[in-house]
């Protein structure tokens, strides 16, 4: 039963975790992929941007002297959204909102995006250097190690306290963007927008208020989800921009403008990011007396070796592309 | 317009003397030779993107390309490994690859022999695993034998402009297969799958330390031209030789410019370039005319990527390392796209001067914001306040904000860029 466990924490539990980051951010991809028509690459940086805000945050509620049950950078975060989302719609007013009422074609505003993604970096890495920040410099990290004897295991389970986190975090947004989608009236216009933006308009549904609403929401999960993965690894300036490339591809297998699939893009890539280099030989160890003398398990027999773990996505992005362009559920595709 | 460009060229040729006179005459000949092998890369992004209007962002993978085969052409031979079990090994997993490259066609086109639907795709996945699984077993064995033995392959000790010339052709056979996949897809999802695919590449090259040496680097790559050293040897003085050598190495590298500037300027003019801007405006109406579009689109796209491998290797043996991990989506792919964005999408002038601008304005941000923060940092410690730390490290980093602003003003203030295109009385709106 050992073999279970370890495959639980290397693939189940690093998995969620990851699909978790890379649907939180993907959310945001495709949904302003599907109201304003362009891939905006400036993502990964407002993921970065939020992580700091955040860090700022908890930080100086630690130099004010609040102590929290769990890690500050949790009980901050709402904050740190609430700040990420008002970046956004800056960020909105002053680079792109000018360019679409000059009536430019996305792609001037997908260039655009590179243009905020440089400033941004080149902001945070002005103040911040190119060090490594941590949460958890002066509050311990919460590991917890369940103890798996009972079903015959010698490893614990092992979790720490922002998987659980970022777990439940993720769950709670799908389900609120759910029923924001689908019960509420802001919602639905979204939808009618991203299905047919002059409709939309002519049928009386405010689009400068449904783009403002879009930049909310993912200027806020975005800070989320950079939040989040900075309290489960380090915060490096360019902590994002490795990983915008994962929550690209989770969008377009997706189907880029479908929350949903975002979502299930997300975890499909995290998924397939982990069991791609999770080394199969630990797992199958037990059947070493059982198999036939020829049939020798390797030292390694991971699908690719770790350091290619990145090019799993691209991989599966380019067959889908080849495949299925519009992703799995059907995306916008103008 | 003529007398526009006029004026812009004089004040970038003001620019260039200016940093000669406070930087030193050495460090700007370097750095214009730089630009130059930039100016090709981004002359390359505007055949692609000014006259076929193709969504290129890998950039960075083709110049990773070309600085691997100029590596391998022109270093020395390693005579560790061709004397060792080496060659035979990777002959034989060169082999491998035929046959898992093989069945993955046979399993293709097994329709022909009645198999279809979704024993199709079934017989084809298995085909893909089997190949990958046999060139793994035979690639995994001779990359660790040759790792551990000779190092690495080594080259093959030719002529470095032979390396330039393989460089395109290589940069050639990606795009190539490159094009295959994505030209069909629409710009969005163009930009990403090939940011997608140069990822790939760099993660290939930075991994296969049998081939590359990976993060261990290779260095010193040769000079085509005599190096410094050799000027030295001959008697002249330390600023002479410097001068000597950059100055022979740079009028190579112009040369090598203007050639590909008057071909690629005289086929813009010419019944092909009009073709080209014909497919970009409006492809449908150009396939009505029988042109054949996605032939078109791969040919263009083969050309701007064959002058990127060209420039990549350009760039790797003037520095005279490769090194894989120095390579950075932002450096390489993203600097180039400001280049052209800025100096006008189209026009190949424009390019010219938005390459050599952009290159030198990102060289001279960093001394810039330096002498700026010291001045700072001087003024806050006489208020109390305290030095700025670490002035060294974040003056580096101004410049890629400093490449932000000027592309976010380009695109609010000149959409079209400093020159513009200018195509016929009737310009595109």
């Amino acid at each position: 039963m050992s073999e279970l466990v370890f495959f639980f924490n290397q693939v189940v539990i690093a998995g969620a975790v990851l699909g978790s980051v890379y649907a939180l951010g993907a959310i945001g991809v495709t949904l302003i992929f599907g109201i304003l028509r362009f891939a905006h690459f400036a993502h990964g940086d407002m993921m970065t941007m939020g992580a700091f805000v955040a860090f700022i945050l908890a930080v100086g509620a630690g130099a004010l002297g609040i102590q929290t049950p769990i890690a500050t950078g949790f009980i901050v975060l709402p904050l740190a959204m609430v700040i990420a989302a008002v970046l956004a719609l800056g960020i909105d007013k002053g680079f792109y909102a000018p360019l679409r009422r000059r009536g430019a074609r996305p792609v001037t505003l997908l260039i655009a995006s590179i243009g905020v993604t440089l400033m941004i970096q080149g902001l945070l890495r002005l103040f911040f250097g190119t060090g490594t920040y941590s949460f958890f410099d002066t509050q311990p990290k919460t590991i917890f190690r369940i103890d798996t004897s009972a079903i015959g295991s010698t490893r614990p389970l092992v979790v720490t306290e922002p998987q659980i986190m970022l777990i439940l975090l993720t769950i709670v947004v799908v389900v609120a963007l759910h029923f924001f989608l689908t019960r509420s009236r802001l919602g639905k216009a979204m939808r009618a927008m991203a299905d047919n933006p002059d409709l939309a308009q002519v049928s009386g549904i405010n689009t400068q208020l449904v783009v403002r609403v879009t930049w909310i929401i993912a200027g806020s999960l975005a800070c989320a989800a950079g939040t989040m993965l900075a309290l489960d690894v380090t915060l490096k300036p360019d902590l994002a921009f490795n990983i915008l490339l994962p929550i690209f591809a989770a969008a377009i297998v997706g189907g880029l403008g479908q929350a949903y699939g975002a979502i299930a893009g997300g975890f499909l890539i995290g998924f397939a990011e982990t069991l791609a280099v999770f080394n199969w030989t630990l797992v199958l160890r037990p059947l070493r007396d059982v198999l036939p003398e020829w049939l020798e398990l390797p030292n390694n027999l991971a699908l690719v070796p770790t350091e290619y773990k990145l090019t799993v996505a691209f991989v599966i992005l380019v067959i889908t592309l080849l495949v299925r362009p519009t992703g799995i559920f059907k995306g916008a595709s103008t | 317009m003529i007398r526009r460009s006029l004026g812009l060229f004089i004040g970038l040729f003001l620019l260039i003397l200016a940093v000669g006179a406070v930087l030193g005459v050495p460090f700007t000949t370097a750095r214009l030779l730089e630009a130059a092998a930039y100016a090709l890369i981004a002359l390359g992004l505007n055949i692609q993107w000014g006259y076929g209007g193709l969504f290129n962002f890998g950039i960075m993978g083709f110049m990773m390309l070309g600085g691997f085969a100029v590596t391998f052409i022109s270093y020395p031979v390693n005579p560790e490994f061709w004397g060792s079990d080496g060659p035979w090994m990777l002959g034989r997993a060169l082999l491998a690859f035929a046959f898992g490259a093989l069945l993955v066609f046979g399993a293709r086109k097994s329709t022909r022999l009645g198999i279809r639907g979704g024993w199709h795709v079934a017989l084809t996945i298995l085909a893909w695993f089997t190949a990958y699984v046999i060139y793994r077993s035979q690639i995994d064995p001779a990359a660790a034998y040759i790792e551990s033995s000779a190092g690495f392959v080594g080259g093959l000790g030719a002529h470095p402009v032979l390396g330039w010339l393989f460089g395109g052709v290589l940069a050639a056979a990606i795009a190539y297969i490159v094009g295959k996949i994505c030209l069909g897809l629409r710009t969005d999802y163009l930009a990403i799958a090939t940011i997608g695919i140069s990822e790939i590449i760099r993660a290939l090259i930075k991994n296969m330390d049998w081939l590359t040496r990976g993060t261990l680097t290779v260095s010193p790559v040769p000079w085509p031209s005599p190096l410094a050293q050799d000027y030295m040897a001959e008697g002249y003085g330390d600023t002479a030789s410097l001068l000597l050598s950059r100055g022979g190495f740079l009028a190579l590298v112009l040369l090598v410019l203007a050639i590909v500037f008057v071909l690629i300027e005289r086929a813009y003019g010419g019944p092909w370039g009009r073709m080209m801007r014909a497919i970009r405006d409006n492809h449908i109406a150009a396939a009505s005319m029988g042109k054949n579009v996605t032939a078109r689109q791969l040919e263009i796209f083969i050309f701007g990527s064959v002058l990127m491998g060209i420039g990549g290797a350009i760039l790797v043996s003037f520095v005279q390392i490769h090194d894989p991990s120095s390579y950075q989506p932002i450096n390489h792919t993203f600097l180039i796209w400001v280049m052209v964005i800025v100096g006008g999408a189209g026009n190949n002038w424009g390019a010219l001067l938005g390459a050599i601008g952009i290159y030198f304005v990102w060289m001279i941000s960093e001394p810039l914001a330096r002498a700026i923060f010291e001045l700072v940092s001087y003024v806050s410690t006489w208020a109390g306040i305290g030095p700025i730390p670490e002035i060294e490290s974040r003056s580096a980093q101004m410049r890629v904000f400093v490449l932000g602003v000027v592309i976010s003003v380009a695109l609010r203030y000149a959409p079209r860029g400093l020159i513009p295109e200018y195509a016929g009385p009737r310009a595109r709106n």
